[in-house]
């Protein structure tokens, strides 16, 4: 019992993870929460499972073609919804404009698609019900890569160190020449692709199911409350945590109440380090 | 102006108020008489129809404000709709108790949804809204799964039937009126509430925060009283709602009621009753006429929600205030008149300074206070000039309560000032303004003014929510009173102008007119001279003066030297965090280091 709520726990945390690095990378850039990183992993399963079981594409083509999509409607976020209303952060207009979006991402992926959940194709051979299945490691290997190739971009690069100075102190790069726009636009694509990967990863274990964005929404913004907000690590420790955590109480008190427990910790998370595990101190308000 | 002209002013002012209440009222109650004579006028579907609009708007009614004045974005609330449905059902059904009577189980779910609404609200009392979006999301998604799952309570996928409403409102007339008579009394109590010392609250809350703690307004408080408020309406609205389905399953309680009520609340525009009750009902009736766009309706909803909120934020509220296109004169000038200072800070019993006593701060690596001591008197004007980054405003902050020193003290009277409590400062008697006018643009100024009056109400919510007599008389002495700040300060005739058309000049003053409605003891002035026009600079220093005189305690941060040097009592030059030099304007205007190293030589 042990092994299995740790493999399904450590897969869907790593989901769970990768979303909230979306969000990350989203508001690293930009100071904004956006409801698309959800939609982002759900979009990675449906467009895989349409790309590669529907179409019949092979899979590589299939993965490629599902992070490109995902990278447009993480720009098209990005114009439409939080490039108009940055100029008047306070008033929290983004919150009501990717609420939009999102919610009209789900609502044609429902009437074009579907509203049941549908398989993900197979991607390493037939299923071994086992906890070495592909549905457990491949979400797990996926958080990994993308781990590692975020801190290479981040460490490595100059785009990545550009990123990092956006996210420390917006007016300080502009005023140095950076391209600010342009380099929130790469973020938003970015946290498409990273979104999509994580819906495309968990397809096997999540389904290709139109519901799977308000979850995500939801489970995937925990981990990002548990680290701080624009916290990597933060959200990639906390996701593991919520997934073992919310699969322990799954085995232990049920489906339902898992959830439960789910929204209570969350809760009580947020009464009692209200910036996260890992997160900074609030900053000056007067 | 002679005490004939300023009591006449008065009685202006209270016909113009009461008429200002009634012309707001009017089309609400017009709405409502409207509705009386639907069933005459139509057959059984279309009176379905009308309930189903009367039941969302005593969810929307509590929900607007708590987007709309409060700013709170509760994007799943149709949870709460959820949960009162299932409470009242599975009470009324008996499913775990014995039956109940269909009111006992509204009565019931109301307080489920209190509770619940609470704890949903927790996160949003010390952070940034898109927790509580995000935990009103969360809330939303498991109250369904809950509802699928405990099959035994409440009949998972299958559900079970709603409460029966007796005779005589178990026919379609009757349930109607039923809930048209509690959509009306809805309107009502959220219409007081708008119009009370807590409606404006929630608006300072949303739109000027720090100010609102500075004024006495506990944010955490007041959010608590509103989500239990909009909690209990929504799940009485799902009882009703359950009553109308005469059967729920969860599959009745999707996403898109949420969106719908969130919607409805934005389309009405922020701050307005009349705009969302009209957004309910036309988002009630919509699908109703766009019957073959039923499967894209949430899509469509969501890209309204899109075009509202990047192309009219103001919603249709700002559509319908005529009032504020009107041009405003332009050759205003702002003439205080301190003889009115006499009722606002009557009479100042002897009390003891604020004192600062080496405290220490430091940001980082930097020492923004490093050792300075204040003292503050009673009727004094105590002037704190220095360069930029000398610390003056950092004090202010620090005696107002938003910053803890390292080290040192402060105290007032000789007891100490509690550290990281802005919220209390008002009831100690210390008010002030900020360097950066912190107003609530989309209030009127009366309103804006009255907000720093919060203090000295005492009627509770729920004296507020029925307009018992004390809340009317509080509401009356506030205004009158607000009335007479604004005449003070010299911005007499500008009440009833919505704050952000004001010019910069203006809102400096509006910030001390506010500060006036409190009675303060001590007055913290931070750069309240900074973008003033030179006669300006002249009325605003007369001004402060007649206010210490009447025995108010005034910290006074400035740059315009000269002004200080007019009006103040005492001066203190800060220079990099310390005290360079502290006496009378006249020693400080030769004291070397402070000619050399800020006045120039």
């Amino acid at each position: 019992m042990l092994a299995s709520i740790l493999a399904s726990g450590l897969a869907v945390g790593a989901i769970y993870a990768l979303i909230g690095v979306a969000y990350n990378t989203m508001f690293s850039a930009s100071r904004v929460m956006s409801f698309t990183a959800g939609q982002l992993g759900m979009l990675g399963g449906v467009l895989g499972s349409l790309f590669v079981l529907r179409l019949g594409m092979p899979y590589l083509l299939g993965l490629v073609l599902t992070l490109a999509a995902c990278a447009v409607v993480g720009v098209i976020t990005e114009v439409v919804t939080v490039r108009p209303v940055l100029k008047s952060l306070d008033q929290h207009l983004y919150v009501l404009s990717t609420l939009a979006l999102a919610l009209m991402i789900q609502h044609a992926v429902a009437v074009q698609w579907s509203t049941e959940p549908h398989p993900f194709p197979r991607l390493f051979g037939p299923a071994t019900g086992g906890i070495t299945d592909e549905k457990f490691w491949l979400p797990i290997v996926a958080c990994i890569l993308t781990i590692a190739a975020l801190e290479f971009l981040y460490r490595h690069t100059l785009v990545g160190r550009a990123f990092l100075a956006i996210a420390e102190d917006n007016f300080a790069a502009r005023a140095l020449g950076l391209p600010e726009r342009d380099l929130r636009i790469a973020s938003y694509a970015l946290a498409g692709m990273i979104g999509a990967l994580a819906g495309f990863a968990g397809g096997a274990l999540l389904l290709a199911f139109v519901a799977n964005g308000p979850l995500l929404n939801f489970y995937g913004f925990v981990p990002v409350a548990l680290g701080g907000l624009g916290n990597n690590r933060g959200a990639i420790v906390g996701g593991f945590a919520l997934g073992i955590f919310q699969q322990a109480a799954n085995f232990l008190v049920g489906g339902i109440f898992s959830s439960v427990a789910v929204f209570v910790l969350f809760i009580i998370v947020l009464l009692v380090a209200p910036q996260g595990l890992f997160g900074a101190p609030a900053t000056r308000r007067v | 102006m002679s005490a004939a002209s300023a009591v006449d002013g008065g009685v202006t002012q209270r016909r113009g108020e009461a008429s200002g209440v009634v012309r707001q009222l009017m089309p609400l109650a017009a709405v409502f008489a409207a509705a009386v004579f639907i069933p005459f006028f139509s057959n059984d579907y279309w009176v379905l129809i009308a309930t189903r609009a009367a039941i969302y708007w005593v969810l929307v009614s509590g929900l607007n404000l708590m987007i709309g004045f409060a700013g709170q974005l509760a994007i799943g609330y149709v949870a709460l709709l959820t949960l009162g449905a299932y409470t009242a059902s599975v009470l009324a059904a008996g499913n775990v108790t014995p039956p109940v009577h269909p009111y006992a189980a509204l009565v019931c779910a109301a307080i489920a949804g209190a509770v619940f609404g609470l704890i949903v609200g927790l996160p949003a009392l010390r952070l940034r809204t898109f927790y509580f979006a995000i935990s009103t999301l969360g809330f939303a998604t498991i109250v369904t799964q809950i509802a699928l799952a405990w099959q035994s309570v409440t009949g998972g996928g299958i559900g079970l039937p709603g409460p029966e409403m007796p005779a005589p409102f178990n026919t379609h007339w009757g349930f109607y009126y039923f809930c048209l008579a509690l959509a009306a009394f809805c309107t009502w109590i959220t219409f007081n509430i708008a119009h009370s010392r807590f409606g404006r609250a929630l608006i300072a809350v949303r739109d000027a925060d720090v100010m609102a703690e500075a004024s006495g307004i506990s944010k955490p408080h007041l959010l608590s009283t509103i989500f239990v408020f909009c909690g209990a309406l929504a799940a009485v609205a799902g009882g009703l709602f359950a009553t109308l389905q005469t059967y729920i399953t969860p599959d009745a309680f999707t996403f898109d009621l949420s969106v719908l009520f969130f919607i409805a609340v934005l389309i009405g525009g922020r701050g307005s009753i009349l705009g969302p009750l009209i957004g309910t009902i036309v988002l009630t009736l919509l699908p109703e006429f766009a019957a073959p766009l039923a499967a894209w309706s949430t899509f469509l909803y969501a890209a309204l929600l899109l075009v509202i909120v990047l192309a009219a934020p103001g919603g249709i509220a700002a559509l319908l205030d005529f009032q504020s296109r009107k041009p405003l004169e332009s050759n205003r000038a702002i003439v205080p008149q301190p003889a009115l200072l006499d009722d606002l800070l009557g009479k100042q019993g002897v009390r003891g300074d604020i004192a600062l006593k080496d405290v220490v701060l430091s940001f980082g690596g930097v020492r923004a206070i490093d050792g300075a001591s204040v003292d503050v008197r009673p009727g004094q004007i105590h002037g704190l000039i220095g360069p930029n980054g000398s610390g003056k405003t950092t004090i202010l902050n620090v005696i107002s309560g938003y910053y803890r020193p390292e080290a040192g003290t402060v105290t007032l009277s000789d007891k100490p000032l509690e550290a990281g409590r802005p919220v209390a400062r008002a009831d100690h008697g210390i008010a002030r303004t900020f360097q950066t006018p912190r107003i609530v643009g989309e209030a009127t100024v009366l309103e804006n003014v009255m907000i720093g009056g919060t203090i000295k109400g005492h009627a509770s919510f729920a004296e507020a929510l029925l307009q018992l007599p004390r809340q009317i008389k509080e509401e009356r002495m506030l205004r009158a009173r607000a009335a007479e700040a604004l005449r003070a300060v010299g911005l007499e005739g500008l009440g009833h102008v919505r704050a952000d058309r004001l010019q910069h000049s203006e809102l400096r003053f509006i910030e001390i007119a506010r500060a006036l409605m409190a009675g303060p003891q001590f007055l913290l002035l931070d750069e309240p001279a900074a973008g003033l026009a030179a006669d300006e600079i002249l009325r605003l220093g007369q001004l402060i003066k007649e206010i210490a005189r009447r025995g108010t305690g005034v910290l006074l941060v400035e740059h315009h030297a000269d002004l200080i040097f007019d009006i103040c009592d005492h001066v203190t030059v800060l220079n990099l965090g310390r005290v360079l030099a502290s006496g009378t304007p006249a020693e400080i205007r030769v004291h070397k280091e402070v000619v050399s190293a800020y006045l120039g030589g």
